[in-house]
């Protein structure tokens, strides 16, 4: 098991070396002057020239490539252009709020999807079918932002359940952090649902069609049993390794999502950095995010083996 | 063909999408107004039989604007299918067929891929700056590594079948072989996954347009107007909500036609009716 993560760690080492010169490449695709463009429309030259030197790039580019790589490992993403603060600061002090919002999203997705995609596949072909199928295929096709919108209206505006944005930590309501939290988490699961559902009830009809179900059955095991406790092991394999590509989607969603309920977090962050063009914040950003992704599906990898025994003995362990 | 016909998810796809479709093609011969046309006594006049949309802060029809916008988000998205066909299929034919390419195309595409789809198109669009085809030319970048594994996947299967290697024991060029003999073969996984990959692409170039990364204002696309409205989304919601249903009739249109040509042209990927 210990073997099987560190070989995952070391895997996954090449790829977090890419991924920072992609988010280190980004600069360069600005067309013209980077410190012009992050300057601002009507900068003086002084203050160009004190932006291309905060940003480094009045060195060679071999230069301002080990420099990064030399921060990086420092923890050091740079400095933000509008906040005037370190980028790494700004994103972990921000941190917690979206973990928080993703977390309750995570738990709402897990439920209700793995709940409604097993109702569809114990009575396939149902009318619970057909409903469960409907509402996953538009949980999909619908822009998220969009759903937010909508959702206010609805719930903040028309019925006053819950404010129209803000943000309250857990920590200092308990009560409060739910009124603030609720409907970004909602907006952010919703998408998730529709796909969690459609793979839990593919992989657990397919279960439910093996022999060692039929097995269960004649055997006299209630059907309850034979669902919840037989075929629900199996199903969870192909659903551990759906909850990466979740992750991806929440996190991506949050920029949006935080952005239009006005949560104080890392996806606001991001999104506000882009209005104000706040290039280190956009590269730092991207790469913590993707960090953190390639992070969280090296330990599902893992998890995926504790789950299934024949990832970790078969397969190409060293 | 005719198994699709047949197919019901497909063709109400195909129904929803073509409908889409038309009435963005036909815009000018459906809408007699100008979507750029401003009348302030008219403004925030909700959805009447006068005006099927309502009308914005600037009293332009949202009828006109909408099918005008659909024009611009389906645009995008057709452009990003075509770059991924063309893109996708070429590398993913390269790493598939030559083995000394594999393993670098590859870890570039996972690294690619290790961002999440929306905020790697984000970053780069950020960079290029806001226009319509800096959008077109981030989501391609995001979703051509896709495509190319899913194209590298089949021709790895492919190229070792018999008839492969019998058009190579007759003398045919690796170009002719991939060309002629190698790719057709490998069709339907791409029909599927470029149809997917439309379906995203019309939502992430609305997803980039409401954060101001997509096509100028000026222009209005589908994910502009819902940016728009969200300011008067108290008072006008309709500006918001019309524009959205045409985005959620278009995806829901695209993944009911993928789904169905996964159905009939791949069972293999045949996961949802089992």
């Amino acid at each position: 098991m210990g073997r099987h993560a560190l070989w995952r760690l070391i895997q996954a080492a090449p790829l977090l070396l890419l991924i920072s010169l992609i988010s280190f490449l980004l600069l360069y695709l600005i067309p013209g002057d980077p410190a012009l463009v992050a300057a601002g429309p009507g900068a003086s030259a002084d203050v160009v020239a004190q932006v291309r030197h905060n940003m480094g790039l009045d060195r060679p580019f071999a230069v301002q490539l080990g420099l990064f790589y030399a921060r990086l490992l420092h923890g050091d993403l740079g400095r933000s252009l509008v906040l005037g603060q370190p980028v790494a600061e700004a994103i972990l002090q921000r941190a917690p709020v979206t973990l928080w919002i993703s977390l309750y999203s995570l738990v709402l997705t897990i439920i209700l999807g793995l709940a409604a995609g097993i109702a569809a596949a114990v009575r396939h072909n149902s009318w619970v079918d057909q409903i469960v199928s409907v509402v996953a295929l538009l949980g999909v096709s619908l822009p998220n932002f969009w759903l937010a919108l909508v959702m206010i209206v609805i719930f903040s505006v028309q019925l006053g359940w819950f404010p129209t944005g803000g943000y309250v930590a857990p920590t200092t309501s308990l009560a409060g952090w739910f009124a603030t939290a609720t409907m970004p988490a909602v907006a952010l699961a919703l998408l998730q649902i529709g796909l969690l559902t459609r793979i839990t009830r593919a992989t657990m009809l397919d279960v439910l069609r093996q022999d060692y179900i039929r097995t269960a059955r004649a055997k006299g095991l209630g059907e309850a049993l034979v669902v919840g406790r037989h075929a629900l092991a199996n199903t969870m394999i192909p659903i551990v390794t759906v909850v990466g590509i979740i992750l991806s989607v929440l996190l991506s969603g949050s920029v949006v999502i935080e952005t239009v309920f006005a949560v104080p977090g890392v996806g606001a962050l991001l999104g506000n950095a882009i209005l104000a063009r706040d290039y280190p914040m956009i590269q730092g950003g991207l790469l913590f995010v993707a960090a953190t992704l390639l992070l969280l599906n090296v330990g599902i990898d893992v998890l995926y083996a504790a789950f299934d025994p024949r990832v970790r003995l078969g397969g190409d362990d060293p | 063909m005719i198994p699709l016909l047949r197919h019901r998810s497909f063709m109400l796809g195909l129904v929803l999408f073509a409908a889409v479709a038309l009435v963005a093609l036909a815009a000018p011969f459906i809408v007699d107004a100008d979507p750029a046309r401003m009348a302030l006594r008219l403004r925030f006049k909700p959805p009447s039989s006068e005006f099927l949309f309502g009308t914005d802060n600037l009293g332009r029809s949202m009828l006109a604007r909408v099918c005008y916008g659909g024009r611009l988000s389906l645009a995008i998205g057709l452009a990003v299918v075509a770059l991924n066909a063309v893109f996708g299929v070429l590398i993913g034919a390269l790493a598939g067929y030559v083995p000394r390419l594999d393993g670098a195309l590859m870890r570039l595409s996972d690294a690619l891929m290790a961002f999440p789809a929306v905020l790697l198109a984000i970053g780069i669009a950020a960079a290029l700056g806001p226009t319509a085809s800096t959008a077109v030319i981030a989501l391609a970048i995001v979703y051509i590594p896709r495509t190319a594994r899913i194209l590298r996947a089949s021709v790895l299967v492919v190229r070792r079948l018999d008839f492969v290697e019998a058009a190579r024991a007759i003398g045919c060029g690796h170009l002719r072989i991939v060309a002629r003999h190698i790719l057709p073969n490998c069709l339907a996984p791409l029909i599927v996954q470029l149809s997917f990959v439309f379906a995203y692409a019309v939502l992430s170039e609305a997803v980039l347009s409401f954060l101001g990364l997509g096509a100028p204002p000026s222009v209005p696309s589908w994910g502009i107007l819902i940016s728009e409205g969200r300011g008067y989304i108290r008072e006008a919601p309709w500006l918001t909500v019309v524009p959205g249903i045409a985005i959620a009739m278009t995806v829901l249109g695209l993944n009911l036609m993928g789904d169905g040509f996964r159905d009939v042209l791949d069972p293999r990927l045949r996961v949802e009716q089992i």
